[in-house]
């Protein structure tokens, strides 16, 4: 489970608990670590990626039930610079100094990351930046960083803005999703599932699928294909 | 020229108060039972022992009073621990050196090669200090404390951790040295035999308080105080070297009141010795003695007569500047009539030789 | 085995951050570790707790802290900012700093014993022979307590090559500034790029290993006091 995912997870579970009365194990990690443990025989039920390619590569090794891949949400970015306020987000673009640490994921092990990354080569802020460009291990690292005020700008989930942040709109900003690949969350129905188990976790995805779970996952600020 | 000492210290439960007046020359000795301060004492005056209530002056120099105190490192002293003290990283020329460099003094350099030879160390110079002996260490230890050219020297028990051998071995070392030196010593020891041996003046500690302070001739032969009711009571005698009777192996001492002989090898005429006689070792006798074994007999006249138990009483016996203790049962003392101001005759069936 | 120019430049990073750190450490641990050892003040054991803290800590609770306290609104950080300095986090100096915090037990706890290991003897001889408190520290202190400066300062060496937790929460992993190798050979790991991770970390367990030998090699050729 995609540690950025926490939130909408746990509040489906609780619905699903009170639907069906069965009860889901969360286990919160970083992708890549989960998918080095279910190459090694772990014994999860359900994968919910923060990527597609790790699910692409469990399917392609045979490790998941035959079409059981799919999006189950779809991150957006943001760019957020909680000490200043613009009007718009070009503003804020060009204000980005030459003093600013600016933080994304680390490109290599995080899609949001990756999406920064091609942001800013878009804009052509790439190279300049590398001096000053913070890598958070992961997306919720990153956010760290902004919200502890050591990095003045920082590239975040939408998933991740807290509530109140919301009423101070102009500091952060959406960033066009024209600017970087799609980041598809995707999850997977793992082969070393247990017979019993396997029938509540097929339940338990066709509930992620559904019109009631995905307003509950478009209310923590994700979006679908 | 002398040194004031006043200390008032409490350490816990003990507490010692000193009020004397130390000689500028000669070894003074600071003898008591274990506990009784002495150590504490002797490092009060060297500046490791530090205490609010104190006044040292060594000769016009004030080294301590409730304002002023001068550190350890400051004071001219050379000082010899119980324990041999080398540094462990240094080899043992460079132990001896440690003092010297600091001293920045010419006098040391020339005095020291007269020192490592008098202590026999000169073989010694290179090795490491856990290679040597504890007696080679405690050698050492003196040397390097010299080499400094202090203007004092304090031992604490230096041959206390040393072996019965290993101190009658370094006994001469030490004497041999206090007589080239010009500089006081104070010495530390709860060993009679040492005191008797090295010391010229005597500070008697016991429990934190000074007992008695004086020559060692006189406190030893003090009636009044505990050293002379001692089992190992003794009188301590200066003579000069008069003769030596070559047939017999005696040498021919003469001192204040007369003449002893004292079997010994041959000693340098004219020299200074030490005899120790014992007073268990004194008999009395009213007429001069003819035919008896005993070599040396000396007339005396009685000073003082103190009973010690029902038993037996302690004379003290004097001739010339010379005092004797005799100690003899009660029964004899009764059946000679013996009393203060009697002119007898003291019979001394042995006396040793303290060089 | 190569390694790429972006491994070589951890490297070098973490090689520079434990020199650096280990020095300071020495400056300043000496003479606390000195005063602990010497010292007799009742609340003494106030300081010995704070420094041992490290020991016991996870590395990631200290760095939090750190992330926190550097940040403008954290107590650190803010005085930076009165100061007109530049902030610290995701900068070497801060690592250096995170550092010293992480390795200080390492440094102070072996300086504090073989100081203590002395006793107080040496000193007082050193004294009646004229050599001052400085002079003292000097020549006897320091000599003898050289295999407590060896250890600690390959411990503190050693821990800091070795820092993951603290350099994860305020190094923001920036090639060349504040990538040491514990963060870049985690990087490949989760990037599934095992042969670059297997470079580098066979390339710091060799030298770490020939830098240990070689200080206790040396150590034991000059031996202080009783072999």
């Amino acid at each position: 489970m995609a540690s950025n995912f926490a939130a909408p997870i746990k509040a489906i579970t609780k619905v699903f608990k009170e639907k069906t009365g069965h009860k889901v194990i969360l286990a919160f990690g970083s992708t890549g670590k989960h998918y080095a443990q279910i190459t090694h025989g772990a014994p999860f039920d359900i994968f919910l990626a923060a990527d597609k390619e790790r699910p692409l590569l469990l399917e392609r090794s045979g490790l998941i039930v035959d079409n059981s891949r799919f999006t189950y949400a779809r991150g957006s970015l943001i760019l957020w610079a909680p000490e200043r306020s613009f009007e718009s987000l070009d503003a804020a673009i060009r204000n980005i100094s030459s003093n600013d640490f600016v933080a994304i994921a680390n490109p290599k092990l995080s899609p949001y990351g990756l999406a920064a990354k091609q942001v800013l080569q878009e804009v052509g802020l790439w190279l300049p930046l590398q001096a000053k460009l913070v890598r958070g291990e992961n997306i919720a690292q990153t956010f760290q960083f902004v919200s502890t005020g050591n990095a003045n700008v920082g590239f975040i989930a939408g998933s991740q803005l807290p509530e109140n942040l919301l009423r101070q709109a102009n500091t952060f900003w959406s960033l066009p999703p024209s600017l970087y690949s799609p980041i598809d969350q995707q999850a997977v129905l793992l082969k070393t599932s247990k017979l019993k188990a396997l029938k509540v976790a097929q339940e338990f995805l066709t509930f992620l699928k559904s019109t009631e779970g995905k307003k509950i996952i478009q209310k923590h600020g994700y979006r679908f294909p | 020229m002398s040194i004031d000492v006043r200390f008032n210290i409490q350490r816990g439960d003990f507490n010692l108060v000193v009020d004397t007046v130390i000689p500028n020359k000669g070894v003074t000795a600071i003898f008591g039972p274990s506990g009784s301060g002495k150590t504490t004492l002797l490092r009060a005056i060297s500046g490791l022992e530090q205490c609010e209530d104190g006044y040292l002056k060594v000769g016009e120099t004030v080294w301590q009073d409730n304002s002023w105190f001068v550190p350890t490192y400051k004071r001219k002293i050379g000082y010899v621990f119980q324990e041999p003290s080398l540094f462990t990283h240094l080899n043992v020329q460079n132990n001896i050196n440690y003092g010297m460099t600091r001293a920045k003094c010419r006098n040391s350099v020339s005095k020291l090669p007269h020192t490592i030879e008098l202590l026999q160390i000169s073989h010694l110079l290179q090795r490491m200090p856990w290679q040597l002996s504890g007696g080679e260490q405690q050698r050492v230890a003196i040397a390097r404390a010299l080499a400094a050219d202090p203007t004092m020297l304090l031992l604490d028990e230096p041959l206390a951790a040393l072996g019965d051998e290993q101190k009658a071995a370094i006994l001469p070392f030490l004497e041999s040295v206090y007589k080239t030196l010009a500089i006081p010593v104070l010495y530390v020891s709860h060993s009679r035999e040492e005191v008797a041996c090295l010391a010229d003046h005597l500070l008697l500690l016991d429990h934190g308080r000074l007992h008695a302070a004086g020559t060692v001739k006189d406190i030893f032969t003090d009636i009044d105080l505990p050293l002379a009711h001692q089992t190992g009571a003794e009188s301590i005698i200066e003579a000069t070297v008069a003769g030596y009777n070559t047939h017999f192996g005696l040498v021919q001492l003469e001192f204040s009141g007369g003449t002893f002989s004292v079997a010994s090898a041959s000693l340098p005429a004219h020299s200074n010795v030490r005899i120790q006689v014992l007073a268990r070792d004194v008999s009395i006798t009213l007429e001069r003695q003819k035919n008896t074994s005993i070599l040396n007999i000396i007339a005396v006249t009685i000073d003082r007569i103190e009973p010690e138990t029902n038993a037996q009483m302690i004379l003290r016996l004097v001739t010339g500047n010379t005092v004797l203790l005799s100690r003899i049962s009660c029964k004899s003392a009764y059946d000679l009539d013996l009393k203060k101001g009697d002119k007898v005759y003291a019979q001394i069936k042995s006396a040793s030789l303290l060089i | 085995m190569i390694l790429s120019d972006q491994n070589f430049t951890a490297l070098f990073v973490t090689l520079k951050l434990a020199s650096i750190s280990t020095i300071v450490l020495l400056i300043l641990g000496t003479p606390l570790a000195w005063w602990l050892a010497r010292s007799q003040w009742r609340f003494k054991y106030i300081i010995e707790a704070i420094i041992a803290l490290p020991l016991i800590l996870p590395p990631t609770v200290l760095g939090f802290y750190l992330l926190i306290s550097l940040g403008p609104n954290g107590p650190l950080g803010g005085l930076l900012k009165m100061l007109g300095a530049a902030p610290l986090a995701f900068t070497f100096t801060g690592l250096v700093i995170g550092s010293v915090f992480y390795s200080m037990p390492f440094v102070v706890q072996p300086l504090q014993t073989a100081f203590s290991g002395i006793g107080q003897r040496p000193l007082e001889v050193a004294a009646t022979l004229g050599a001052s408190r400085l002079d003292r520290f000097v020549t006897i202190v320091l000599p003898m307590a050289r295999p407590g400066f060896i250890t600690a300062s390959v411990l503190g060496f050693a821990h800091t090559l070795g820092e993951f937790g603290v350099v994860l929460m305020i190094g923001g992993n920036i090639p060349g500034t504040t990538q040491v190798v514990s963060i870049a050979i985690y990087d490949h790991v989760e990037a599934l790029e095992y042969s670059q991770a297997h470079g580098l970390a066979g390339t710091l367990l060799i030298l770490s290993f020939m830098l240990l030998m070689i200080v206790y090699g040396a150590n034991r050729r000059y031996a202080v006091g009783q072999p």
